[in-house]
């Protein structure tokens, strides 16, 4: 070997660099080829929205027809209208908080219960012999059916409404924690062994943030499965909430209340999933370092 | 007890047997391992591979309880692991969530070391590791060369007496692989550690150590116990001269007799 390599001092690159063939070279591509690039992006960025639009004409044409009933199909504006005179007299929001409330209690004590049971699986092999088989069984109860007997059991009240929310929630938290807390590489487990962590230190250090990414994927699921639990519950049994109002609207033929409840509740739905996508997006924000950039 | 202390092994194994027992039939890892590491010597071990050298230091680590045999520090049975035993592995088993900062601070945050003795001691490592620049990059981020190098500077901030290493540059390239002996050696000559390296490579091994251990195949045993008497600092040229090739040689007719 010639003496001078060890003088060599390496330079290590932070990220590799750039190939010249690569796809996202566009600032060396003629103007000429840019352009059209740019508009296609455009396109993509109005594809889904001019999707929604049509869908919302082709409804309104169907309603215009003549050929359903007002109240089997009702117009897109006469839904608007019911959206807009519920939100105006306050009424949707005190259900919508009654249903949030049911929602957010349930979400958190599902996830948390299922968080801990998870990670006792995971860490003992006892305790997943003993608790596996009846999670499972209890994972293959179909919620709908043992919802009533949890509200002549706790009463129609806020109670049956948690647990059942928090019972659908349990299982995909309780799948991914233990997933998680299973995969976490024997060489870093070993690594805090040599440094004699205790239990609550490798917890904290290893055992949480290795897991926070599988976790945090069955928080998503969980998170819409949630709304789910709470309108089930209220159609059960309830006098408030938006699962109610949508009983309601049925019994009534208010066609518009149970369209425009729906869609609150979609919004509710989408409003959680974004708040589980910005948790991970806040934790997990060292998943994208060292990815190359394209586009 | 000897006069003189600092010629009494701190690191042993007596007589260390390891059997796994797997599906298809136990496998004998280790039969009679018997060596001891003077302090602050540079031993390197060699052998074919599964013969049982990454068993052994998981035995010296304290990371497995051997079969048979037992493993001493400071003529203390080694039970447990412990923070006086520093380890590095193949992988540079660095946490991906964790900054270079946060990965080489993490010894002394278990430790509990006061917030601004933390920051002056990692901060240093940073320096001496050569990675100042690289404090906020994520593991993702570096280099293989870099992230082994975090992974030393990681074993060294807790200032273990003892380090050892199983084939610690196996994966990084030729040229990274020499660059980081010298650096080891530097690190070695500043800090006076005991080191024991596990590596598969002949000239590394009598580049940076004062003895080679060299294993038989499977059941492991350590069959020749050499001294490599090259004078230090030990530098690249050293591999052309004919006392460097003269033992690189003799090593690789005990590993491979035909
Ligand atoms: N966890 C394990 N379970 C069963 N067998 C193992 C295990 N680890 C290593 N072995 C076996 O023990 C032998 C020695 O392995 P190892 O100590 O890793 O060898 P080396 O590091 O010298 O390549 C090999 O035959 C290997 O297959
Ligand atoms: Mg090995």
């Amino acid at each position: 070997m010639d003496s001078d390599t060890t003088a060599t001092k390496s330079h290590p690159h932070r990220r590799p660099p750039d190939t010249p063939f690569s796809a996202d070279s566009a600032e060396h591509a003629p103007a000429l080829h840019s352009t059209p690039r740019l508009r296609a992006g455009w396109w993509r960025a109005l594809l889904a929205p001019g999707f929604g639009v049509l869908l919302l004409v082709l409804w309104d044409v169907v309603a215009q027809s003549g050929l359903y009933a007002d109240f089997i199909v009702p117009s897109p504006r006469a839904v608007a209208d019911r959206w807009w005179d519920l939100a105006g007299d306050g009424s949707l929001t005190r259900h919508m908080a009654v249903t949030l409330r049911e929602v957010l209690v349930g979400l958190l004590a599902g996830v948390n219960a299922a968080f801990w049971s998870g990670y006792l699986i995971a860490k003992s092999r006892l305790v997943a012999n003993i608790l596996m088989p009846y999670l499972v069984a209890l994972q293959a109860v179909p919620i709908v059916a043992i919802a009533p007997l949890l509200i002549i059991w706790f009463g129609p009240g806020f109670t049956s409404k948690v647990l059942i929310c928090a019972l659908l929630v349990f299982f995909p938290m309780l799948v991914n924690t233990v997933l998680g807390v299973r995969n976490i590489p024997s060489e870093l487990r070993d690594l805090m062994e040599a440094l004699e962590s205790t239990p609550l230190q490798t917890f904290w250090y290893l055992e949480l943030p290795a897991s926070m990414p599988i976790v945090i994927g069955g928080l998503k699921v969980s998170a819409t499965l949630s709304v789910i639990g709470a309108v089930v519950a209220e159609f059960v049994s309830a006098s408030e909430g938006l699962g109610y109002l949508i009983n309601f609207g049925r019994g009534t033929f208010d066609t518009p209340l149970v369209i425009a409840a729906v869609f609150t509740l979609t919004v509710v739905a989408l409003a959680l999933y974004g708040l589980a996508s910005w948790l991970e997006r806040l934790l997990l924000a060292w998943q994208n370092a060292g990815r190359s950039v394209h586009n | 007890m000897s006069g003189n202390p600092s010629n009494a092994p701190i690191l042993a194994a007596h007589h260390i047997c390891h059997t796994y027992s797997g599906p298809s039939g136990d496998v004998v890892a280790l039969d009679g391992v018997t060596l001891d590491l003077s302090r602050e010597s540079f031993v390197c071990l060699v052998g074919p591979s599964g013969c049982g050298k990454s068993t052994l230091l998981r035995i010296l680590a304290g990371l497995l309880k051997p079969s048979r045999g037992q493993a001493t520090l400071d003529s203390h049975l080694i039970t447990r692991a412990q923070r006086r035993i520093g380890v590095i592995f193949q992988k540079a088993n660095l946490m991906p969530w964790r900054t270079v900062y946060g990965n080489l601070a993490l010894p002394l945050q278990l430790i509990g070391v006061p917030a601004n003795e933390q920051a002056r001691r990692t901060q240093a490592m940073l320096e001496l590791t050569g990675l100042n620049r690289f404090a906020g990059a994520y593991p993702a981020e570096l280099s293989g060369g870099m992230a082994q190098r975090v992974a030393i500077g990681r074993a060294l901030i807790h200032d273990p007496e003892v380090l050892l290493l199983d084939e610690p540059f196996g994966a990084l390239d030729a040229l990274t692989r020499e660059q980081m002996g010298e650096e080891l050696l530097r690190i070695w000559a500043r800090h006076r550690k005991t080191v024991l390296m596990v590596t598969h490579s002949i000239p590394e091994a009598v580049l940076l150590a004062d003895r080679v251990l060299v294993m038989s195949p499977r059941p492991g045993q350590v069959v020749l116990d050499l001294p490599i008497l090259l004078p230090r600092p030990r530098t690249l040229d050293l591999l052309h001269q004919p006392e460097f090739v003269a033992l690189t040689e003799r090593l690789r007719h005990h590993i491979r007799p035909n």
